[in-house]
């Protein structure tokens, strides 16, 4: 071993005395040393200033997410949120993610949570209480709000209906249809329809009054509805995977504070 | 290392955070091993181990005993997590940073202080899960997770006999660094998430990484894996593991008095030097230099990861496991 040599062999054969040789490996070591522990730790802080800098828009966190901050505090990225996930509605970021890296977010344009486990599931897996056990019932959730951020994209708004499935016969998101199986999701493309009306962000919302279609206020006679978001909506994101239209009409927008229910905390 | 338990314990601690082994006094040398040095330096004894050992390297007898166990735990450990989630089994969920195995709650030692220090909050199942594992190393002692359990590690073995190989051609040198530096960046750690809230490590960790490309695929973190073994193949031997992962020291912490652990017999040692070759953390195995064993059966200290490869090169079995209370003292059968 090296350490052996050092203290047993050095020197001897350049011929230079041995102590200022042993010296100078020492020093080079102590030097390499201070190198090695501060890249490290720059790459680690790398995660940190890219957290702290990113301007994409935050991830949508599985229901029940401690606030942002705290949220990643407390995940200890372990992925059992995924795990239990019946509709694989939840992913890990990865090490481009920094300080998410591991952490579990929802992508619901792909794969919505429509709380097809009749919700919380993955807050009971979570070992550490990031995703908060104060939540109970997929009404207390409150992981964003949808908004309508294409309002000229709305079907409904311009009086249109839908026919076919939702979102073609390609997509391989589920969706809860309870009345077809209470227990099992069943694939979106496989369920056409056929509506005079675009409802379906309304039709599919898990949340009872969370969004309703309204008569037009500047045109209340007509056939043209468009849909309001109300207070109770928990942004759980199945209007966004619903949403037929290119662009897109309604959106989740992810709330990374003031996540959990007021007045309670574990 | 100084004799007796409390002597013992306290330098094997310290070597843990980066001391380096001391060349005992006589004074602190106890009678029986003195006694044994003296009889090993009389020219017949010399001369006796001259030819066992001109012996021993015509006729090789290399071994895998150990290493082939700790690669089927490693695979099978990391195994079931992947075999698991894909078949739905529910046997073991999670990754190696928190689990539940048939249910029950497992959290790695290093993650969980990270987690606390960073949330300044813990519930319930997370300090089951904890305790759990706490006592599962207590028992098992050192870095048993290290060898046994860690990904990383496996893959890292790979990288130094590829390192090995080419420092045999010249081509590489070896790099080592200071040993402190585990200690200094298991501070650095511990503070960062202290002062900053996040779990800073857990972006880095290869263990946590490995993991879940595992089970999940997230690979993006494999470049990070890629760099630390290209450093550890050309530049210095098992670099991660010796010198920086605070995974090790805590867990290292954390088997400092344990039932379980490697013991070197002066009695039957050749004092050749090939477990301190082979050998993660060669200082641990300080002793095995003739002179330097201050009793006749020293137990190896905490930073020893319990990997065994010290017993599957040494030609004598005066290297051997063992479990305080249960193993008896035996002589060596080979």
């Amino acid at each position: 071993m090296t350490d052996v040599n050092d203290t047993e062999n050095g020197g001897g054969a350049t011929g230079q005395p041995k102590r200022s040789r042993k010296v100078d490996e020492e020093r080079r070591r102590f030097l390499r040393s201070l190198a090695v522990g501060g890249a490290v730790t720059c790459v680690a802080l790398a995660g940190f200033a890219q957290h702290k800098m990113a301007h994409a828009g935050p991830r949508l966190r599985p229901p029940g997410a401690l606030d942002e901050e705290a949220f990643l505090a407390a995940c200890i990225k372990c992925g059992q949120c995924v795990q239990v996930c019946p509709i694989r509605a939840i992913h890990l970021g990865d090490l481009d993610e920094g300080l998410s890296n591991g952490v579990p977010y929802i992508a619901a344009r792909d794969q919505a949570c429509d709380f097809s486990c009749d919700a919380t599931q993955c807050i009971l897996a979570c070992p550490t209480g990031a995703l908060s056990h104060s939540i109970d019932k997929k009404e207390q959730v409150k992981m964003g709000v949808a908004k309508l951020v294409e309002p000229d994209a709305c079907l409904a708004r311009q009086g249109k209906g839908w026919k076919g499935s939702a979102r073609g016969p390609a997509f391989p998101g589920v969706l809860r249809y309870a009345e077809i199986d209470r227990w099992k999701a069943q694939p979106v493309a496989a369920h056409p329809y056929d509506l005079p009306l675009c409802d379906l962000c309304v039709r599919h919302c898990p949340i009872d009054g969370a969004i309703s279609l309204e008569p037009m206020p500047e045109d209340p006679g007509s056939g043209r509805r468009t849909p309001v978001v109300a207070k109770s909506c928990v942004g759980c994101g199945v209007c966004e995977m619903m949403c037929p239209t290119s662009p897109i009409a309604i959106r989740v927008e992810v709330i990374t504070s003031g996540r959990e229910p007021e007045g309670k905390h574990t | 290392m100084r004799p007796g338990f409390v002597g013992r314990t306290i330098d094997g601690l310290g070597l843990l955070f980066g001391r380096q082994p001391q060349k005992p006094t006589p004074e602190e040398i106890t009678e029986e091993a003195r006694a044994m040095h003296l009889f090993k330096k009389t020219p017949d004894e010399r001369k006796r181990r001259k030819e066992a050992i001109r012996e021993e390297l015509e006729h090789p007898q290399a071994s895998n005993k150990w290493r082939i166990r700790r690669w089927i735990s490693i695979l099978v450990l990391n195994g079931i997590f992947v075999a698991s989630y894909w078949s739905d089994l529910q046997l073991v969920e999670g990754a190696l940073t928190a689990s539940r195995v048939l249910g029950f709650h497992f959290a790695d030692l290093n993650s969980s202080l990270q987690l606390m220090l960073a949330h300044k909050h813990v519930v319930i199942n997370l300090l089951i899960g904890i305790t759990t594992v706490l006592l599962f190393y207590l028992a098992l002692g050192g870095r048993t997770f290290c060898s046994w359990v860690c990904p990383y590690h496996l893959l890292s073995e790979i990288a130094e006999k590829i390192h090995l190989k080419l420092v045999e051609k010249r081509w590489v040198k070896d790099h080592p660094l200071d040993r402190r530096l585990r200690t200094v960046m298991f501070g650095i750690f511990a503070a960062l998430a202290f002062v900053t809230g996040y779990t800073l490590f857990e972006t880095i960790s290869p263990v946590g990484i490995l993991s879940r490309f595992l089970t999940y695929g997230t690979g993006i973190g494999l470049i990070w894996i890629g760099a630390l073994l290209a450093i550890e193949v050309f530049w210095s031997r098992r670099m991660w593991c010796r010198y920086l992962c605070p995974i090790g020291l805590t867990y290292g912490m954390v088997g400092t008095v344990t039932p379980v652990r490697v013991v070197h017999d002066v009695t039957f040692c050749f004092h050749e030097g090939k477990c301190r070759d082979v050998c993660l953390v060669p200082h641990v195995l300080d002793m095995t230099k003739l002179g330097y064993a201050t009793e006749v059966r020293t137990p190896i200290g905490p930073d020893c990861t319990r990997c065994g490869m010290c017993l599957d090169v040494c030609p004598t079995g005066a290297l051997r496991f063992d479990v305080k209370g249960i193993t008896k003292v035996e002589q060596p059968a080979e």
